[in-house]
Formats: C-alpha cells, structure tokens, sequence
C-alpha cells in the first residue's frame, strides 16, 4: 500500500478524537490534534507521532496554529456539535481544506447540516442502525 | 417585528427591554435556568428555558414568524450554528451575531452571518474615538463618569511643552495632578515648567476635558 500520507487535522482529543489520531498516526498520516484541555492529551498513545496544539477550535489563532491551510482533511470530533460545525465550515469555506468531516451528537442538528457541503456523522445514529440491522438478522436467522 | 435574541446574563435582558421598549416582539433563549427565572420576572415578553442553537428549540420559539435573530452568547460556534439554523431551516431575514473572537468576524461573514459585529472592535474604536490619538491613555471615568482620569504625554510640538502650569491657564474643573517626568514623579505647582517628553496625569470634568486637552495638545480629544 503505497498511498500519499495526509495530513490530518483532528479536532477534539476526547474518546473519538483521541482514537482518530492515534489510528491514523499509526497508518503513517501526519496528524495534528487540537484540544483545550491539555488533560486530554494523556490519551494518545505512546507511538502516536504527531503534533498537539492546545486551544479552542473556535479561535483563529488556533486553527491557524494547526496549519489548516496546508491540510488535506480535517475531522471534527470535539464534544460540543458547535465546536464542530463551526471547525469544519470554517476550514472548508475559508482554509479550503478539501476534505472535511464533523462529528455530530444531535441527529436533528446532523439533519440540518445536510444542505451545507459538510460530511457529517452521527455516532447515535450510526450505533442506532447498527442495533437495528443486528436485531433483524437475528429475527430472520431465528425464523429461517 | 419578532425577533429572537439567543444569549444569557444582563446583555440579553438589556436587549430585550431596548426592543420591547421600541415597540417589538422579543423572544429570549437562554440555556441558564435562573437567568429565565429572573429574566421573566423583569420582562414581560417570551422567555425559552434551552439551547438556541437546537433546531427543536428554536421552532418553539418561533423563529418561522420571527424576521430576526440576535445570538450573544459567550461563545462563537454558538453564535454561528443559531445563525445558520435560522436562516437555513426556519427562513429568517436577518442575523446577527456577537463574535467574541475579533479574528472569526470574516469567517462569519464568508459563513453567510450578514451582520457579525465583534465587542473587541467596538469598544476599541469607541476607545479610540474617545482617545484619538496615542498621546492620551488610561482613561478612567470615576464618579459615575462625573469625572475623568488620563494620562497625557506632551510631544515637541505640544503647545504645553515650555510653558509653567500658571502660563498654561487650565480651565475651571480640570487639574493636573501628577506629573512624570523619567523616573520623578511630582506634584505641580503653577511655577513649574512642562516639557516635551512629560507626562502628565489630567483629571477633569467632561465639560473641562476637551479645553484642558486643547491647551495641553493644541488638539481635542
């Protein structure tokens, strides 16, 4: 596997931020991480190589810190759905970062991002299928 | 008109009463429980206890009827999504947002929030205004604004530099208090001389302070 290595911009280092960088510092991508609580940072492994940036994804300042212009993707996994609304338009529209996806808690706030050009992904919602599509393979396993 | 003010605290009741007050509609929601508590007991227009950034909420506010949106909060991304979702889902005219970081106002505007307006520009300009130039800081108003506290350094071209306190005839209600001068510090009588390079701590009233300038800087405030 002889892809390009990316550089990735992850906001948030929480459970799901934490584990993105972790994976994708391993896969050989450069990763930055951006959080605000420095605490957070404990959670990336020890291999992890890449660069934490310590601030608030809704400054400035910080994004440019990050060095989103030279991005190829960012993911937006900060707890607050905000946070990561704001991050991904703004690297989009703004940075012009090429790829940008969010990560968005409330399945009625993901619902009303659709018309914007963001990829959004719900972890409810994805885990709610996934409950779903299980249930009803066990039913027509149980019947057949 | 009904309009929608998100935010918390003092700003948002001060905004509501301000727009009741000019004959409109607002509608407040804020996520704080005393604050809507207290907020409903001083005002009589719609208070919503929630999060106005919430598609939900911002429905049982109204925001369909409401021909605008004001979003205060404390924080950015609050400010932005409120903005978005009401004029994407529910269709509103016009929003507004504070944005607390001054570096986010042209991302906002690129982010289609027509109107972003930053405290940190606002107040600096109005410090300016205030100010007009470099040569005047610190201005402090005391007594309910009744006085003014400055510093003023005198420049070369000052008309003040060369001339005693008594020559300089400040006008009634302003006073030099203090003047520095390298490492001294001293307090002024009518005989002594100012020269450029002084600085000097001017207290006045509002009434004084433009002529006390004048005769200090050869310019007003």
């Amino acid at each position: 596997m002889a892809k390009k290595s990316l550089y990735v911009v992850i906001v948030g280092c929480g459970r799901l931020g934490s584990y993105l960088a972790n994976r994708l510092s391993a896969l050989g991508h450069s990763v930055v991480v951006v959080d605000k609580r420095p605490e957070t940072f404990a959670n990336l492994s020890v291999e992890f190589s890449g660069f934490k940036v310590l601030g608030d994804a809704a400054e400035w300042e910080v994004l440019k810190e990050a060095r989103l212009e030279r991005a190829d993707c960012l993911i937006a996994a900060a707890q607050e759905d905000n946070v990561n609304l704001m991050a991904a338009q703004v690297a989009a529209t703004v940075f012009k970062v090429p790829r940008v996806m969010a990560r968005v808690a409330d399945p009625a706030r993901e619902q009303a991002y659709h018309h914007l050009s963001i990829e959004t992904v719900s972890p409810a919602a994805l885990a709610g299928d996934l409950f779903v599509a299980r249930l009803e393979q066990a039913r027509e396993g149980g019947r057949a | 008109m009904k309009l929608i003010i998100v935010g918390q605290g003092k700003i948002v009741f001060f905004l509501a009463r301000r727009f009741a007050s000019k004959g409109h509609f607002p509608i407040v929601i804020d996520a704080d429980r005393e604050d809507c508590l207290w907020l409903a007991q001083k005002q009589k227009g719609l208070v919503i206890e929630g999060d106005g950034t919430h598609p939900r909420v911002l429905e049982e506010a109204g925001a369909r009827e409401c021909q605008a949106l004001l979003a205060v909060t404390p924080h950015d991304q609050d400010n932005l999504v409120a903005c978005q979702l009401a004029a994407g889902m529910f269709g509103v005219p016009r929003t507004l947002a504070l944005v607390n970081d001054p570096e986010n106002v042209a991302a906002f505007r690129q982010l289609g929030v027509r109107t972003a307006f930053s405290t940190t520009h606002l107040v600096a300009s109005l410090i300016e205004q205030q100010a007009g130039f470099d040569q005047i800081v610190n201005l402090l108003p005391v007594a309910e604004g009744r006085m003014t506290v400055s510093e003023v350094s005198l420049e070369e071209a000052s008309p003040a530099a060369g001339q005693t306190l008594a020559e300089l005839g400040l006008p009634a209600g302003a006073l030099i208090a203090c003047l520095i001068r390298g490492e001294g510090v001293l307090v002024p009588r009518g005989g002594d001389r100012l020269a450029a390079g002084d600085r000097l701590l001017l207290i006045g009233t509002p009434a004084s302070y433009g002529p006390a300038l004048r005769r200090l800087l050869g310019k007003e405030a």
